[in-house]
């Protein structure tokens, strides 16, 4: 019998670590003598702190797990051997409802092994596929197999990876090569990259060796952002296990080959996601992007050919060597091929992570796995591709999730996080919310995202607060070509991305805030009248004496009333109005 | 000799004298290799909790870098900071999750419990309150981050609850 505790930074969160010290010990105190493993996230977040008992009947996952809950759970399930029905989610009988439609490839082992244990990794077919590389394949019979799977790449832009690994391979600049793993996942909204780190740290680093064999480059840098502790502690781990095993090092695995890993801590900006700014970065320089040509694969890391990939794209790696490229190019569509992680996020009932086929709609994915929107509320847009991409609204929800048929609905595949918005949200202020982010994260580099950026936020500023007229949509739009043609790298490039797609399929909301000042998702408070229903005041006094404003009169239980003229529309009264008495227009 | 506009920046700085032989240990470890400079930063922010001028200053000399790149990099990436902060640093998260499930009222819950705007620290320079582009605790939104710890779900309430019990069990350890 085995227990094991979900131990991602989501479950973490969630309470998972009080959970483990009460299993510790209540065992201890029973003398029962049961290992406690931990194991990263599964996906399903919204059922976070899940504990799985593993017995000879197989496992018994248990869902929002409580300190309190533990000496049931030991008692009835342990001792007694009868599990507890009612806060079972999953068993190996019955698992898990929203597994049903994904395939998992990258997430095969998250939530399944403990990440800080390379046996485990070992014991589910773990650099099995490294052995056969190294020992039976030549670099070229390994990138004909990446190029015969299809895999692009997974941090956005969906680059052939087999035709980055082959330039690096045939570039002649230097003898000394790089394999970079960009684990700088700035995308506000995604996580998948999180996840796989801190719940499967060694297949990422398998898929960095098998490039690294490819490409015949010796170094590789992992440059994960500082945000995540926990996937830096868990890959500084199972790189110095894997080192002893002779994964990394001098002469892996009797083959002659030589490969080792270091991380870099990134610092903290979101336009090191972008290649040559990320290489400047690992050079020790500000985080600035370049001109291509010359591309990393010519002249990378102080001028020497390197090649960079997301996580996502190296965690795939293994799965395609241990079951055959066209295995994996059975999954997806003509043109994308295998699995995607997507981070499920905002709105939704079952927030979390899903890997499904390519070519699912996002109605199945939002719908299907996802639960549907919290509380039921009507659905109105998803975000995708986070500052870079944009919101994908209602009447396009049978896309299917590929990367040219996002494209085309002007959002782009990105990362991978999906961010689903309610009839709660108003479009203009997520619109404003981006630029805010892209102006702040702006490198300074090129004049028309330096500034350029800067002049939207301040229309969009307007906007929100009902200032906006008429002209600012088509200065918006021109903004936007001008940003678009006039930047260096993506993230200007792609910056105007959230206000296009927002203008043009929610021109509504825009026309709204600007012609009859007012937000129809009722979210920009200046734009909002605060009125007492008076046949549905109590007269309780809780909002005049909670109003900063002192704009709210009325005697004790009697109808209370809001001077308009005094409020500051700061909503306090709605949060504190037992009665639901206050309307908002 | 420094000029005026020197004298304008290094006037921004605190004034606080530090124990700069901390450094030593950090150069030693990089051994002036190429392409270390941001890891050399790290290491002394992780040593002094911030970057004071001082500091800054030796790593100048010391790498045989211009003052004014060392400035640059600190300037450009979010993590570095030029001013101390408090004991426990509450990062509150920005990302889009959090944004459409009310993070804005979680910070300003905290600002007004801490009293503090964000980006300042607490005069007990108990708490420093900051902004981060996301944590990834997507699912969890709207989620902050205590000195590496995620708190997740949160609504106002919850969020002055957590500082209010950082504050007892700093005042019961005070007791001991």
């Amino acid at each position: 019998m085995k227990i094991r505790i979900g131990f991602g930074s989501c479950g973490i969160a969630a309470g998972a670590k009080k959970v483990t010290d009460k299993f510790s010990q209540i065992l201890a105190e029973k003398n029962l003598s049961i290992d406690v493993s931990v194991t990263g996230c599964i996906g399903m977040c919204f059922y976070e702190p899940i504990v799985d008992i593993i017995d000879d009947n197989g496992v018994f996952t248990y869902a929002k797990v409580t300190p309190s809950m533990v000496e049931e759970i030991i008692e009835q399930h342990i001792v007694n051997g009868q599990p507890i029905q009612e806060h079972l989610v999953s068993t190996t009988e019955h698992p898990y409802p929203e597994l049903k439609n994904q395939v998992r490839i990258v997430l095969k082992n998250c939530g399944i092994i403990n990440p800080e244990k390379i046996e485990d990794y070992t014991e589910n077919d773990g650099y099995k596929a490294l052995n056969k590389v190294v020992n039976e394949m030549t670099p070229e019979a390994v990138i004909e197999e990446i190029k015969l799977s299809g895999l692009r790449g997974r941090g956005g832009a969906g680059f052939p990876t087999w035709f980055k690994w082959d330039a690096a391979r045939k570039s002649k600049g230097s003898k000394d090569k790089y394999v970079v793993c960009n684990a700088d996942e700035g995308d506000p909204g995604a996580f998948m990259d999180r996840s796989v780190l801190e719940g499967d740290p060694h297949a990422v680093l398998e898929g960095m060796i098998i490039a690294g064999y490819a490409m015949d480059a010796n170094y590789g840098f992992i440059y994960c952002r500082a945000e995540y502790p926990l996937a830096i502690e868990r890959l500084i781990i199972a790189i110095d296990q894997a080192r002893e095993k002779n994964y990394l090092g001098k002469n892996i695995l009797g083959s002659g080959f030589d490969f080792d890993i270091v991380i870099k801590t990134g610092a903290g900006a979101f336009v090191c996601g972008e290649e040559t700014a990320l290489i400047a970065s690992l050079e020790g320089e500000r985080g600035m992007p370049r001109l291509k040509p010359p591309f990393p694969a010519q002249s990378g890391y102080f001028g020497k050919p390197t090649n960079i990939n997301n996580v996502e794209t190296f965690a795939n790696v293994p799965w395609i060597f241990n079951n055959g490229g066209a295995a994996f190019a059975a999954y997806g569509t003509k043109t994308s091929k295998g699995t995607k992680v997507f981070a499920l996020a905002g709105k939704i009932k079952n927030g979390g992570l899903v890997e499904v086929p390519m070519g699912m709609t996002l109605r199945e994915v939002i719908f299907g796995i996802g639960g549907g929107i919290k509380q039921d509320n009507e659905f109105k847009a998803v975000q995708m591709g986070g500052p870079s991409g944009g919101c994908i609204p209602r009447a396009l929800l049978d896309t299917p999730v590929d990367y040219e048929s996002i494209n085309q609905t002007g959002a782009i595949m990105g990362s991978g996080g999906m961010v689903v918005m309610d009839e709660e949200t108003c479009m203009v202020d997520m619109a404003r919310f981006f630029l805010d982010f892209t102006c702040k994260e702006s490198c300074g580099k090129c004049t028309y995202c330096r500034i350029g950026t800067k002049r939207m936020l301040e229309i969009l500023d307007r906007i929100v607060v009902g200032k906006g007229n008429i002209e600012d949509l088509d200065t918006l739009q021109t903004l936007c070509t001008s940003i678009r043609d006039g930047s260096l790298c993506g993230l200007g490039a792609t910056a105007p991305n959230p206000v296009l797609t927002t203008i043009r399929y929610f021109r509504d909301e825009y026309l709204a805030h600007i012609v009859d000042k007012k937000c129809p998702a009722k979210s920009c408070k200046p734009l909002l009248t605060y009125t007492i229903v008076a046949e549905t005041c109590i007269g309780c006094t809780l909002c005049s004496q909670k109003c900063p404003a002192e704009a709210i009169t009325g005697e004790l239980k009697k109808p209370h009333e809001i001077d308009q003229a005094k409020c500051i529309k700061c909503g306090n009264c709605v949060t504190v109005c037992k009665a639901k008495a206050i309307a908002v227009e | 000799m420094s000029c005026e506009c020197e004298k304008k920046l290094e006037a921004e700085f605190s004034t606080t004298k530090v124990d700069i032989s901390l450094m030593d240990e950090v150069i030693n470890k990089f051994n002036r290799e190429n392409g270390n400079l941001i890891s050399v930063l790290q290491d002394a922010q992780e040593a002094y909790g911030y970057l004071p001028l001082d500091v800054l200053q030796m790593i100048a000399d010391r790498t045989g870098s211009k003052r004014a790149k060392i400035y640059g990099i600190a300037t450009f990436y979010s993590q570095f900071r030029m001013k101390p902060r408090g004991k426990y640093i509450i990062l509150t998260c920005q990302g889009t999750a959090c944004h459409v499930n009310g993070s804005d009222a979680i910070a300003e819950a905290l600002c007004e419990e801490l009293n503090i705007k964000v980006g300042d620290s607490t005069s007990d320079w108990m708490f420093s309150l900051e902004e981060v582009a996301c944590l990834g605790c997507c699912s969890l939104a709207p989620v902050i981050m205590i000195n590496g710890e995620a708190f997740g779900n949160l609504t106002p309430k919850s969020a002055r609850k957590i500082i209010k019990d950082i504050y007892a069990s700093e005042k019961g350890e005070a007791g001991k």
